[in-house]
């Protein structure tokens, strides 16, 4: 029992340890592919430290809103670090508290506060943006839910320790069509859901264009750099949840012993690099897309989710 | 009947695969707006096609079905696309919008309305005889077809439009090779069909197209169009 809290903290650590890192890495090969040099890997680290020594300016027109936002952004992904599989294959202390709809629902309610802070201040591209997340958001929702109900479908359970031994028990499980069709689906999600390229350029320093990253224009200091690292928490999170519930629980501790749960960090951590590999060639290899036409994207994604329920009706 | 809990053969997981991957590209047939895109998707959808066939054609032990993805391979994947490159290269590589009838999100959403229609009328006929692979092919077919169908109806080019009577050749196709794997005959005639029915579609294309330019020159077609 005390291992398993122990192990639980130690995910919320990795977390909040290697989340900037995957940032980093992910902007430095992507300039690598268009062949410049790039910041280094551990910029995001660098930023954030020294956006903490770094006077905070609040606007006196803002509301407690805009104060309290950045703590609620980072702390939720942590909450959902505790529910998911991030380093172990078997349900941790925390693990039935809530399930894969619980997730969502935590990480939505970081993405409410940011925008409910991001109209708070008044200032215009704030809430530009804001209204550009939520649009994307809404046409995100039905895909996910779709995507979770054929997956709670397939598995039988709702809780993502669950669902992601379903996979490979038996192996033949992995290539059912409904588990490839769903990973396609998710995928697409994680990129409008981060903000990356088909839907949101992440890199972007056009104000006019920015969706997500003008949320946190407003934002100094160390309100600021909780933003930054709440954010890099997520995009860890989704990936995570992608890799170890979605596509595969391979590389995850399976004994309970502390030297094995240490040793699928840096197993896990491959894994996302691989993600992120994945990741830097569909963004170098695709433009921005305009605003209403990820409409066209989330609607692509949202029927290949529905041909997975449909091939897994026809399955049974 | 066979037991619904038994666990599928890997053929037959593998074939599934292929059915979902087809049900995909029928999708996306419907939502692509680019028609060199839409022919890229046709000749996946074609070695989908091809691909079935040759695992149904080892599970039956049926050297007609190896023919058939055979033929299907060599036509579909590699012929029509370099006729239809060859006649109508400017369409192809110099169209980047397609005009659609309905906005693209609207017509995903009936789309996949369609592909629930289409798993409703195979139920019954299922029921009559539903073997792991008619479940997975008969469906996914018919759904193939009546995107297909779709197709036709919501765009408004020649190019796509003929490719959408081409992907629901395939729905079509792609049902039947598991209802008759035993009709070897059938299968292999619709195959020799297949071809006269390229040939003929081929041929009102180019008409269209002569028509198209006969009336108008094609740089002013751009011209007058109103957007």
């Amino acid at each position: 029992m005390v291992s398993k809290i122990v192990f639980n903290v130690i995910q919320v650590l990795v977390v909040m340890a290697f989340a900037p890192l995957v940032k980093g890495v992910l902007s430095r090969l992507k300039e690598n592919v268009q062949s410049k040099r790039g910041p280094s890997v551990f910029q995001p680290y660098r930023d954030i430290w020294k956006l903490f020594h770094k006077d905070e300016v609040i606007s006196e027109q803002s509301s407690w809103i805009f104060r309290f936002t950045p703590y609620i952004v980072f702390v939720t992904p942590i909450f959902v670090a505790l529910l998911i599989p991030v380093l172990t294959g078997y349900p941790l202390f925390f693990a039935f508290m809530g399930d894969m709809l619980g997730g969502g629902f935590i990480l939505a309610l970081g993405g409410f506060f940011a925008t409910l802070a991001a109209i708070d201040t008044g200032n215009p591209y704030g809430a530009m943006g804001a209204s550009r997340t939520r649009m994307v958001g809404f046409l995100a929702e039905p895909v996910f839910m779709i995507v979770f109900f054929t997956v709670s479908f397939i598995a039988g359970s709702t809780i993502p320790y669950i669902v992601h031994k379903h996979w490979v028990t038996p192996l033949a499980n992995f290539f059912e069509p409904a588990h490839v069709l769903l990973m396609i689906a998710f995928l697409m999600l994680i990129l409008a859901e981060a903000g990356r390229i088909p839907v949101d350029n992440p890199s972007g320093h056009f104000e006019l264009a920015m969706v997500d990253e003008s949320k946190g224009l407003e934002y100094s200091g160390r309100g600021a750099a909780l933003m930054k690292w709440g954010g890099s928490m997520k995009f860890f999170i989704l990936c995570c949840i992608f890799l170890n519930v979605v596509v595969t629980p391979w590389g995850l501790a399976a004994g309970e012993g502390l030297g094995e749960v240490l040793l699928s960090i840096p197993l896990v951590l491959l894994k996302i690099l691989a993600l992120v590999v994945v990741l830097v060639i569909i963004e170098s290899s695709l433009a921005k897309l305009r605003l209403f036409r990820i409409t066209e994207f989330l609607g692509a994604a949202f029927a290949t989710a529905v041909a997975a329920m449909i091939t897994r009706l026809l399955m049974i | 009947m066979p037991d619904p809990h038994t666990i599928p053969s890997t053929v037959s997981m593998l074939n599934a695969m292929t059915g979902g991957l087809f049900l995909l590209t029928a999708f996306s047939l419907v939502a692509i707006r680019q028609v060199q895109t839409c022919l890229r998707v046709y000749i996946f959808q074609s070695v989908l096609l091809a691909l079935s066939a040759l695992l149904l054609g080892c599970q039956y032990a049926s050297v007609h079905l190896l023919v058939v993805a055979a033929i299907t391979l060599a036509i579909k994947s590699l012929l029509i696309p370099w006729l239809l490159r060859r006649t109508v290269s400017h369409e192809i590589y110099a169209r980047r919008e397609i005009l659609q009838v309905l906005n693209i999100p609207a017509s995903l959403l009936i789309a996949v309305a369609i592909a629930i229609f289409a798993y409703f009328v195979a139920t019954p006929l299922l029921s009559a005889a539903g073997g792991t692979f008619e479940r997975i092919n008969l469906p996914i077919g018919m759904a193939g077809l009546f995107l297909g169908a779709y197709t036709i109806t919501v765009r408004r080019e020649a190019v796509p439009q003929l490719i959408g009577i081409l992907a629901m050749e395939n729905g079509a196709f792609f049902a039947g090779i598991s209802i008759a794997p035993g009709l070897p005959l059938i299968a292999e005639l619709a195959a020799a069909f297949d071809v006269l029915i390229i040939a003929l579609v081929m041929g009102l294309l180019t008409r269209k197209i002569h028509e198209r330019v006969g009336t108008t020159a094609v740089g002013d077609m751009t011209a007058l169009r109103e957007e």
